[in-house]
């Protein structure tokens, strides 16, 4: 079992609240996922041509100022490091490519959990409520948000294993569920050039959207994709920087409840989770059919 | 009438508060806010209203009570119900009412996927739609649908019996459409009256049963194994 949460702010005047209205989500969601939890925020508050980097420590003592000083000689721009609870973003601008080459080359203890010019993600291993507190989470703002509260039934209780799984640039999914026939996917598209970080189901999700994508396809048809060629019990929550995308499995046995009105879009695992939202009590409450698509874009 | 607040009690307290209330006696829950399991496992006469949307298996295992939800609901209301009844003024999440053995499950919207399911001899009446795979493997009881109902209706049942007012996605396996009895219509009424549904007419309803075909082992399809 495990919790999904997510907010995607429509109304400019939520966007500094993004956080406080994230926190409690993924707190809320504790009961189907005490053992880690994991949050992506978008925010495009960056300069044009910048991006963030989300990395994670493999090691006990880092000093990422003096891996930032390294990569900031290696891609020839500036490299700057916003502290994260155990990790850091780093903002670099320029070429993604040539950045995550220098990163790969220079040997740190790090890992990559994602990247773009509006996603940073963290995750960890713990409660929920300990995870907020740590990376900050209730005073964070921006446009859109999700998180993840995991319960491990299928590997291990790592932080490799927490969600959000990033799979392109900005673009990341979180996951209620199990897939079945991940293996035979995920020898599908290493033959064709996917690489994996874990051998964990929903990182296969989350490559083969951002595979369909490539190929381009838009997000919907790639949720659609995912219907056809997944088996397997899911409520998938998908989001890129600019899009915000809800599907469930054509069995529809993992939960998912949206609440929307003028001002955002919605969604947890279970009511309770949206509760707290402003208004929430107008809101268009609803559950997806199964295996219907829902996109939001801004 | 005692006024009980979520925001005060844990669910648990809360529970036993209502456990404890006499027969005849009325409760309010105030501030549900999606709270789980409220109103379970009731085996006195009293009467709950729940006062705004409420969340996992409410009104499940009781025995006697009336309860109402001024609000929705999530998964599994009514679940295992024995005797008494729970109303739902919005709409139901999955599974509403399902393996009850008795009582009468009321709701006013929409019931999402698996509605009556395993239903064991329960009354299930749903003024709306319900979702995919209703009726599934239900042994004995009444499911009756005032709006459409989606895909593989009844599937696998047994010997409970559905009637929708409106139209049918599909059947699913071994469910089969049988011509409506005066006796079908004379129950319908009945049902309608219980539920306040005007907008059923019980001469114009689909009648959904078991064709019990997979009832019995079927030696000619024996190859097939």
């Amino acid at each position: 079992m495990c919790g999904i949460v997510g907010v995607h702010l429509k109304a400019p005047e939520l966007h500094g609240r993004l956080g406080a209205l994230l926190a409690p989500m993924l707190e809320a969601m504790t009961s189907r996922g005490p053992d880690s939890a994991g949050i992506a925020l978008y925010d495009d508050d960056l300069p044009e041509g910048a991006f963030r980097y989300s990395l994670q420590p493999l090691a006990a003592e880092l000093d990422w100022e003096d891996l930032a000083a390294g990569l900031r000689d290696a891609v020839g721009d500036d490299v700057t490091v916003q502290r994260r609870g155990r990790g850091a973003v780093l903002v670099a601008k320029g070429d993604d490519g040539r950045f995550l080459r220098a990163l790969e080359r220079s040997g740190a203890s790090v890992r990559l959990v994602g990247h773009g010019t509006s996603m940073e993600i963290f995750k960890d291993v713990g409660a929920p409520a300990a995870i907020c507190e740590r990376y900050g989470v209730r005073q964070r703002v921006g446009y859109q948000g999700l998180g993840h509260t995991r319960m491990a039934t299928e590997s291990a209780v790592t932080t490799e294993h927490s969600h959000p799984f990033a799979a392109a640039a900005d673009l990341c999914l979180v996951h209620n569920g199990t897939f079945s026939n991940y293996a035979t996917v995920r020898r599908r598209l290493t033959d064709e050039g996917v690489r994996f970080d874990t051998d964990n189901d929903s990182e296969v999700a989350a490559r083969f959207i951002a595979h369909q994508l490539e190929q381009g396809m838009d997000l919907g048809d790639a949720l659609r994709m995912v219907c056809k060629t997944m088996d397997g019990f899911f409520t998938l929550l998908v989001a890129s920087r600019t899009q915000f995308a809800v599907v469930r499995d054509a069995s529809a046995c993992k939960p998912a409840v949206l609440a929307e009105t003028d001002r955002y879009v919605a969604m947890a695992s279970e009511y309770h989770a949206l509760a707290g939202l402003p208004g929430v009590e107008d809101a268009d409450v609803f559950e997806p059919m199964p295996e219907e698509v829902h996109v939001w874009s801004r | 009438m005692v006024t009980l607040s979520c925001a005060e009690l844990s669910t648990r307290e809360l529970n036993a508060a209502l456990a404890a209330m006499p027969d005849g006696e009325q409760a309010r829950i105030v501030e549900p806010r999606g709270r789980h399991n409220l109103a379970v496992g009731l085996t006195n006469r009293i009467r709950v209203s729940i006062e705004g949307n409420a969340g996992y298996f409410i009104g499940g295992l009781c025995d006697g009570p009336d309860v109402v939800v001024d609000g929705f609901v999530g998964w599994s209301v009514a679940e295992n119900l024995m005797s008494g009844t729970v109303r739902v003024r919005g709409n139901a999440s999955e599974c509403a009412g399902a393996t009850a053995h008795g009582g009468t499950l009321v709701i006013e919207g929409d019931a999402s996927s698996r509605a009556g399911i395993s239903l064991k001899g329960g009354t299930v009446l749903v003024a709306g739609d319900v979702g995919h795979m209703s009726g599934f493997m239900a042994q004995a009881g009444v499911i009756l649908v005032g709006g459409d109902a989606h895909e593989s209706l009844g599937d696998s049942l047994y010997e409970a019996v559905v009637y929708v007012g409106g139209a049918i996605a599909s059947l699913g396996s071994d469910a089969r459409v049988e011509d409506l009895s005066s006796d079908d219509v004379t129950r319908v009424r009945a049902l309608v009256r219980t539920a306040g549904f005007d907008h059923v007419d019980p001469e114009n309803v689909t009648r959904v049963a078991s064709a019990r075909e997979l009832y019995h082992f079927d030696a000619v399809k024996a190859h097939q194994y």
